[in-house]
């Protein structure tokens, strides 16, 4: 499943990143996105970076994943890099 | 902001997108048909429909990458898991799915190597450390997961890795949502485009379909208001009968899409006609390896006998992708067929329009 969850790039050796999220941070490959640089934001599926985020956009995407975790429901807010069924 | 207030801003949100809807509906019932299985689920768990107008309505179509492969696919994987030297990597999804007479969980039960992995990246750093194997990965989902299975490929030719190759399933969206659009027993108003399909194709690739078929196509996000915007776009367009492409998801999404990773996934794969769960063979709808490529492709590598494929008996899996079903509509939905004991590929998979609907129905009964 996709999870629109913005992650900023930390550490860069091409074609690895690594990303972080509220303290998760994982490998990716960044090869697929133009120019990644170290502080950009990129969506992640299936262990890619599929697309980058201007710092505003994903700050406030973050901002609205934080309030639809609050909005009590009955799950957590999705964790990025724990999903395996990731394939869209 | 502290919790609550932030709670009761989305909460008005919600609210004013769902009113907005009622205002501006036609009278007649509109609907729509979203075609991602993240859209089903995010529906489903959020209760939206519970939400939305009663003569709105959105209905899943053939989303979920691992519902629309078709049975003899997981026949294939099953028999190259039961070469002794193969170790098959996939996403987890597809290891319930039940085969013509096993599954790949029952596989590994009698001693298969069949690897859960997140990335075709896991399924790559197999393949070095087991130089002694043949490392298959099963390669399933749409134009969102064939570039970064491409990329895998490329990366296994540059390293010269002998001993990694992929089974391809790859789809591509268009083409399905065109037959759909154009089927004689659906009458929709229009699509909810995937966002993350999107975020490679580009929404001008929905330009033909919106033409073609005269209904409006929107691109959306995931999130509750994402969705209830995409929505209310497609309302609007409805009530206005028009069919432009839209683009609701505006911070991920380029007209383009992204032509890195398209150019990552035409150099490897080119399109192909492919038989999809549901909707049958269709025309230069999935992806298959290209000449230059051939020796990545598991179905070249290995050569295996497989049975006659068998679907599982009473399942309208079939019916339910293509969106004439709801899956409540199954006579197995609930009793023989549930997530714990799964009779068909859309209850197995998380993202499956059967198993989205039992998995949120208590809770939107509850609300
Ligand atoms: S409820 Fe089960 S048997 Fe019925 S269509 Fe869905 S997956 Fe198939």
């Amino acid at each position: 499943m996709c999870l629109a969850v913005p992650m900023q790039i930390r550490d860069l050796e091409m074609p690895l990143a690594t990303v972080e999220v509220a303290g998760v941070s994982r490998q990716v490959n960044v090869e697929l996105v133009d120019q990644p640089k170290i502080g950009d934001y990129v969506v992640v599926h299936a262990g890619y970076a599929i697309e980058k985020l201007t710092e505003e956009e994903a700050l406030e995407t973050l901002d609205l994943l934080r309030q639809v975790a609050e909005l009590g429901d009955d799950e957590p807010p999705p964790t990025p890099g724990i999903q395996s069924g990731d394939m869209s | 902001m502290n919790r609550s207030q932030a709670s009761a801003g989305l909460k008005q949100e919600i609210g004013t997108l769902t009113q907005a809807m009622d205002r501006i509906a036609p009278e007649r019932t509109v609907v729509f048909m979203e075609v991602c299985g993240t859209h089903t689920m995010s529906f489903r768990r959020n209760g939206l429909q519970e939400l939305v107008p009663e003569r709105v309505q959105l209905i899943s179509g053939p989303g979920c990458p691992v519902c629309v492969t078709p049975v003899e696919y997981v026949d294939h994987a099953i028999a190259l898991a039961q070469q002794h030297d193969v170790i098959l990597a996939t996403f987890g999804d597809l290891v319930r799915v039940p085969g013509s007479y096993t599954s790949l969980e029952q596989s590994r039960a009698d001693g298969a190597r069949v690897e859960v992995v997140y990335s075709p990246l896991d399924a790559l750093n197999l393949a070095r450390k087991h130089p002694d194997r043949q490392v298959v990965f099963l390669a399933v989902g749409f134009e969102t997961t064939a570039p970064v299975v491409a990329s895998s490929v490329i990366q296994a030719e540059r390293e010269h890795l002998e001993n990694y190759s992929a089974l391809s399933a790859h789809k591509v969206i268009p083409p399905a949502m065109l037959a759909l659009a154009q089927a004689d027993d659906l009458a929709l108003d229009g699509f909810m485009c995937p966002g993350h399909v999107s975020v490679v194709i580009g929404m001008n690739a929905y330009a033909p379909i919106a033409q073609a078929a005269n209904l409006p196509c929107v691109v959306t996000g995931f999130e509750p208001t994402d969705m209830l915007q995409g929505l209310l776009m497609l309302v609007s367009q409805a009530r206005q009968e028009t069919a432009k492409v839209e683009n609701q998801y505006l911070s991920v999404v380029r007209p383009e899409g992204n032509p890195r990773a398209r150019a990552a996934m035409d150099q490897v794969f080119e399109v192909c006609d492919s038989r999809w769960r549901g909707l049958g063979n269709m025309p230069l709808s999935g992806l298959t390896f290209r000449k230059e490529y051939a020796r990545f492709d598991a179905a070249r590598r290995f050569s295996v006998n497989l049975p006659d494929p068998v679907e599982p008996p009473g399942c309208q899996c079939g019916a339910v992708l293509r969106g004439v079903t709801q899956p409540e509509d199954c006579p197995l939905f609930g009793n023989r067929c549930t997530p714990r004991s799964p009779v068909g590929a859309c209850m197995v998979s998380s993202e499956g329009t059967c198993a989205a609907h039992f998995r949120y129905r208590s809770v939107n009964q509850a609300t």
